[in-house]
């Protein structure tokens, strides 16, 4: 099992739902986010491109951030998500300092915070916060190892990009565009 | 053209946003003080093992005094930094050969307590007015006396791992592209040891032992201009981010930093200093043992901090 | 209430309202003897497109949109923000046309998320839409590729729109708009082509410069030639299910009310809020005084332009009293505060919303209500039993009206509590015509009317006509206003949560602008408008593409006033404020607010009252 999610620039807005989801469903605390909405402008007034996109945690096939981790706090679970445990983490910062994306952060107690794709509903059978509250439906959530999930159906389809190929962590969060 | 690229949620998280302030003052101080202290153990490791302590006294016996002190304080410095202090010992629970945290951390709990037993074991000659009142305790300096050469057996390569360390603890994060080379372990190294040489040659009491380490001391700074030079270029070959790391350090809000105290006062002025006095005038030796002890730690700082800065996205 | 009652007379205390608490009140109000009832969704927001749409179909627009996003082949987004407007259904069916690779077109002189999402976008002068809908007409005319049968068979006055739009060719539109000739031909025959499988859409904030009702009678109007009235892809007939009024003595006959009011403006079908605040100050021989206000969930100070001549009213009126949720600018003008719980705190009247299928959705507390906050039946309902009206509050709780007319509906309140939204089947007949079937439209003529008679009765141009607007004069930038997707108008910059994903707005400027003024992103300004009022907080500069040179731009709500919103007092700058030009529609009253023009002060200009 390798989960992904697979997220439609086309079609996102920018509301930043999926971040007060997140935030309410995994109590993270106000001023802190685990998922943030970007926006990237090029070109000059009228010939102009706008790509809104909701970025996470991108649990990597070649996460950084769990080999540089002392305790081995950071760690990755079944279907590749990458998860930090609260009460190995003696908050170096190491991971943080290894991630591309800025993903982590320190909570205000003190260990190592993220996105876990909502592992916890998951387990219940549902899908990410983020992903069910989306009122453009443009994220999508599912295994890649499956050639028949929704998932891997729109990466064979439509084109798609991972954020910071370069970084060579090789992201599981899509991007259609 | 990109005109803009902004988040729009609002993110704003503290110590992360705009940019990463995630390693403040204490790791610098750290890896500065991991460098000194690896070495000075490594001259005195290795001048005990060519068997020429009686010629450089201050290198094995009086200088040794400041590489438990350093590496103490630098573990402190660490755990400072640490934001779940509590959970420390979940370092020592694993061994993560993946990660420099891990084994610098392991490094360090063999070496500290080495470093300690080396002082101790020169007690009687440092500190001759204060008796040990114990018998084990004498019996115990007299035992790691006897064990010297194998005490310095083992700092040989321990000193080097943590020096390296010092650096690789930076490097080996592909996130921040102005860590990310592979001349940062060797140049961290190289300037360890270079102010443990200039700490030496600031204590040091005799010409030779003095000439000796500024003739070391010429030869590492010379290595080090070398490597500086060879990671801005390596940079300035790199891929766009690198690029704008490099601009950082050379045209950006740390090069004042980087050139004016790293490359200019911390090493191009004292290696001239000590030509000087090694072709016979009358330097006091003083100024460039500081001037590289400074660059050293401004090194670590202008390292950290810049560092942190660089990045892929946004 | 009942001092102004005796006094005045119950038709002097006014309602100004919006959402939920209204319906309740309302009640309190009719009850009461009063129906000068008002909201500024209608005057400041959505009125014109309805009088527009009303006079040429016969049926209004209405909330939610009858547009049938989800299935259209080509949508027409005319300055239209959805996507930064988040009204949910509109959002959710724009995403599903997009995954069906509808085609968009987007007229906004800002590159919005909308445009963004647009095969076309056509970075329109602002305040010159009229002349691209005219000669949008005179293409699908001229090429004779609007739907004939459509028109043939629905229409009314297509010779004399023909002959009216003559000289409305792309080639005079492109002196006016900006827009390319060969860009309006080519976005027309998109539109065609796609037809009847198209929306022009009505928009919804469309007070802008006056003649909006006329402009909405234009986009109506292209509806009809494309045959996009009736037709799948296009708008559905709408159906909704009637609530059953639970039974009360029927209410007095008030001698005056909201039409009274708005007598000036003959197609005007509710009340007119600026109208109720100019008659609120007093003046000789006034025949419809308003002497006290009742408002409800509508932050007046940010939703009326017009500082002053608020200001001049709130002064003049006897009382006031406000029902809110959280402290507003509003709250800080009330003799009494009346604190309103949330709606997840609260049972409320049965939702029923148009759609294309009728439903029902019950509205019951998730959470207990915190501190003193009372729902607003129960504030109504204590006000009424007060008032000796307690015949038309026959209960003790407003479950109990709920669970009768649900019992009336043929469900139970255990069902929906259970269910939370039933859906009915369709009673009207089918969502669209059937090819050829008769219809007969709720106009004069039964038909579609291209050319109005209503409008030619009353002296009004029966067909619209393009009139040049006011434009910035050197210095100046036109105001532009919209919608932020994170909050809802100005009543949720104070939400932590929210206020966290955006605490201020910004001032778009384009980077031409930026280069000229000399502005450098975040740097804070003030601005002035025409008038000489300045705004009273700084706001931060965004240097951006998305913008035109000769306009900036600003989410609207922000800049707050009242010290006690502790996270969004002084956060940004209100537009609301610097709106102090009105153009008056002359049909419906509609506010018109475009027409406003700010210089950009670099220097804080509050220091220097204080220094002089
Ligand atoms: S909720 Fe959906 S549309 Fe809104 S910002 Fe997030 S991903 Fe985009
Ligand atoms: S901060 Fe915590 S999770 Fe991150 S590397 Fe350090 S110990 Fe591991």
């Amino acid at each position: 099992m390798r989960y992904a999610m697979v997220i439609d620039t086309l079609k996102c807005v920018g509301c930043s739902d999926c971040v007060v989801a997140c935030q309410t469903e995994n109590s993270v605390p106000v001023g802190y986010c685990r998922d943030w909405v970007t926006e990237s402008v090029s070109g000059t007034y009228p010939t102009l491109e706008l790509e809104l996109k909701s970025e996470r945690c991108n649990h990597c096939d070649n996460a950084p951030c769990v080999r540089c981790c002392p305790t081995g706090a950071s760690h990755i679970v079944k279907g590749g998500i990458v998860l930090v445990i609260g009460d190995e983490c003696i908050g170096c910062g190491a991971c943080i300092e290894s991630c591309p994306y800025d993903a982590r952060y320190q909570h205000p107690d003190g260990y190592v915070d993220k996105c876990t794709f909502c592992h916890h509903r998951l387990e219940k059978g549902q899908l990410p916060a983020c992903v069910s509250v989306c009122p453009t439906k443009c994220m999508y959530f599912g295994d890649l190892d499956d050639p028949n999930s929704e998932v891997s159906k729109l990466l064979k389809r439509r084109k798609h990009k991972t954020l910071a190929p370069e970084a060579g962590t090789k992201p599981n969060v899509y991007y259609l565009i | 053209m990109q005109q803009e690229e902004i988040f729009i949620s609002g993110r704003n998280i503290p110590h992360i946003d705009p940019t990463l302030e995630i390693w403040h003052w204490p790791i610098s101080l750290y890896l500065f003080l991991g460098g000194l202290g690896a070495g000075l153990l490594f001259f005195a490791a290795i001048i005990t093992v060519l068997g020429k302590e009686e010629d450089y006294p201050t290198t094995v016996k009086y200088a040794t005094i400041i590489p438990p002190i350093a590496l103490s304080l630098g573990l402190l410095a660490l755990v400072y930094d640490l934001t779940h202090p509590l959970y420390t010992w979940q370092l020592y629970t694993t061994i993560r050969l993946e990660s420099p945290m891990s084994w610098g951390a392991w490094v360090l709990l063999v070496t500290t307590p080495l470093s300690f037993l080396w002082v101790f074991s020169y007690y009687s000659e440092l500190f001759p007015k204060w008796k040990l009142k114990f018998n084990f305790l004498n019996n115990f300096e007299k035992l790691l006396k006897k064990n010297r050469k194998n005490m310095a057996y083992a700092l040989i390569p321990l000193s080097i791992i943590l020096g390296i360390y010092t650096g690789i603890l930076l490097s080996a994060f592909n996130a921040r592209p102005l860590w990310n080379n592979a001349i940062l372990g060797p140049l961290f190294l190289t300037s360890g040891l270079s102010t443990g040489a200039a700490t030496i040659l600031l204590l040091a009491k005799t010409t030779k032992e003095r000439h000796l380490f500024s003739k070391i001391d010429l030869l590492l700074i010379i290595i080090e201009l070398g490597l500086i030079i060879h990671m801005i270029m390596s940079m300035a070959a790199g891929s766009e981010v690198q690029l704008e790391a490099m601009q950082l350090l050379i045209g950006g809000e740390f090069t004042l930093m980087f050139f004016g105290f790293v490359v200019i006062l911390g090493l191009i002025v004292p290696a001239i200093l000590e030509f000087t006095e090694i072709i016979g005038y009358k330097v006091p030796v003083a100024v460039p043992a500081i001037l590289i002890l400074i660059g050293g730690l401004v090194l670590r700082f202008v390292m950290v901090e810049a560092g942190q800065i660089t990045r892929y996205l946004y | 209430m009942k001092g102004i009652k005796d006094k005045y007379g119950a038709e002097s205390m006014a309602l100004l309202k919006h959402g939920s608490p209204g319906s309740h009140l309302e009640h309190l109000f009719k009850a009461y003897g009063s129906d000068t009832i008002a909201e500024p969704a209608y005057a400041q927001c959505r009125g014109p497109r309805e009088t527009g749409f009303g006079l040429t179909f016969g049926a209004w627009v209405g909330s939610p949109e009858p547009t049938d996003i989800r299935d259209t082949k080509c949508l027409v987004l005319i300055g239209s923000h959805i996507g930064e407007n988040m009204h949910n259904t509109q959002v959710q069916e724009m995403s599903d046309a997009i995954d069906n690779n509808a085609t968009i077109i987007t007229v906004d002189p800002r590159y919005s998320t909308a445009a963004s999402k647009s095969k076309y976008w056509l970075p329109i002068k602002p305040s010159t839409d009229m002349a691209l809908l005219l000669s949008w007409m005179h293409v699908l005319i001229y090429e004779d590729i609007y739907d004939k049968a459509y028109v043939e068979q629905y229409g009314f006055g297509f010779d004399e729109l023909k002959e009216h739009v003559r000289s409305y060719t792309p080639e005079w539109a492109y002196g006016i708009t900006t827009i390319k000739p060969e860009e309006i031909r080519k976005t027309a025959r998109v539109m065609a082509a796609a037809a009847p499988s198209v929306i022009v859409h009505p928009g919804r904030h469309v007070v802008w410069y006056g003649d909006d009702s006329q402009r909405s009678r234009a986009i109506a109007i292209l509806n009809g030639l494309l045959g996009a009235w009736g037709r799948r892809g296009g708008f559905y007939f709408k159906e909704k299910i009637k609530i059953p009024t639970y039974p009360h003595p029927p209410f007095p006959q008030p001698k005056w009310g909201w039409e009274e009011l708005g007598e000036k403006y003959p197609f005007a079908e509710m009340g007119i809020t600026n109208e109720i605040v100019q008659a609120s100050i007093p003046k000789k021989d006034q025949k419809y005084p308003i002497k006290a206000w009742f408002i409800a969930g509508t932050n007046l100070l940010n939703t009326i332009p017009q500082h002053k001549i608020i200001e001049k009213a709130i002064d003049s009126v006897e009382f006031i009293v406000v029902v809110d949720t959280m402290p507003m600018e509003i709250t800080g003008y009330a003799d009494v505060v009346l604190p309103e719980c949330t709606y997840l705190e609260r049972y409320d009247g049965i939702r029923s919303a148009t759609n294309r299928e009728p439903s029902i959705a019950l509205r019951m507390p998730a959470a207990e209500p915190r501190f003193e906050s009372k729902p607003a039946w129960w504030i109504a309902k204590q006000l009424g039993e007060r008032l000796g009206l307690h015949d038309y509050f026959n209960y003790k709780d407003f479950k109990e009206v709920i669970a009768w007319q649900l019992k009336q509906l043929g469900t139970s309140l255990e069902e929906m509590e259970k269910v939370g939204v039933k859906k009915f089947k369709r009673k009207s007949g089918p969502l669209f015509l059937k090819e050829g079937q008769p219809y007969e439209f709720a106009t004069n003529s039964g038909k579609i009317e291209f050319y109005s008679t209503e409008l030619e009765e009353k002296g009004f141009d029966p067909m619209p006509i393009y009139t040049p607007h006011n434009e910035p004069d050197q210095g100046f930038y036109r105001l532009n206003y919209g919608r932020s997707p994170m909050h809802t108008f100005s009543r949720t910059v104070n939400n932590p949560n929210l206020n966290d994903l955006m605490d201020e707005n910004k001032l778009w400027v384009n980077s031409k602008v930026a280069r000229i003024e000399d502005l450098k992103n975040n740097q804070e300004v003030w601005l002035e408008n025409q008038d000489g009022i300045i705004s009273s907080f700084p706001i931060k500069v965004r240097v951006t593409e998305r913008i035109r040179w000769d306009s900036v731009y600003m989410y609207h709500g922000f800049g707050h006033s009242n010290k006690k919103l502790s996270r969004a007092h002084g956060k940004g700058a209100s537009d609301t404020q610097l709106i102090t030009k009105v153009t008056i529609d002359p049909l419906m009253g509609g506010t018109g607010m475009r027409g406003n023009f700010v210089k950009i002060l670099t220097e804080n200009p509050h220091k220097k009252e204080i220094v002089s």
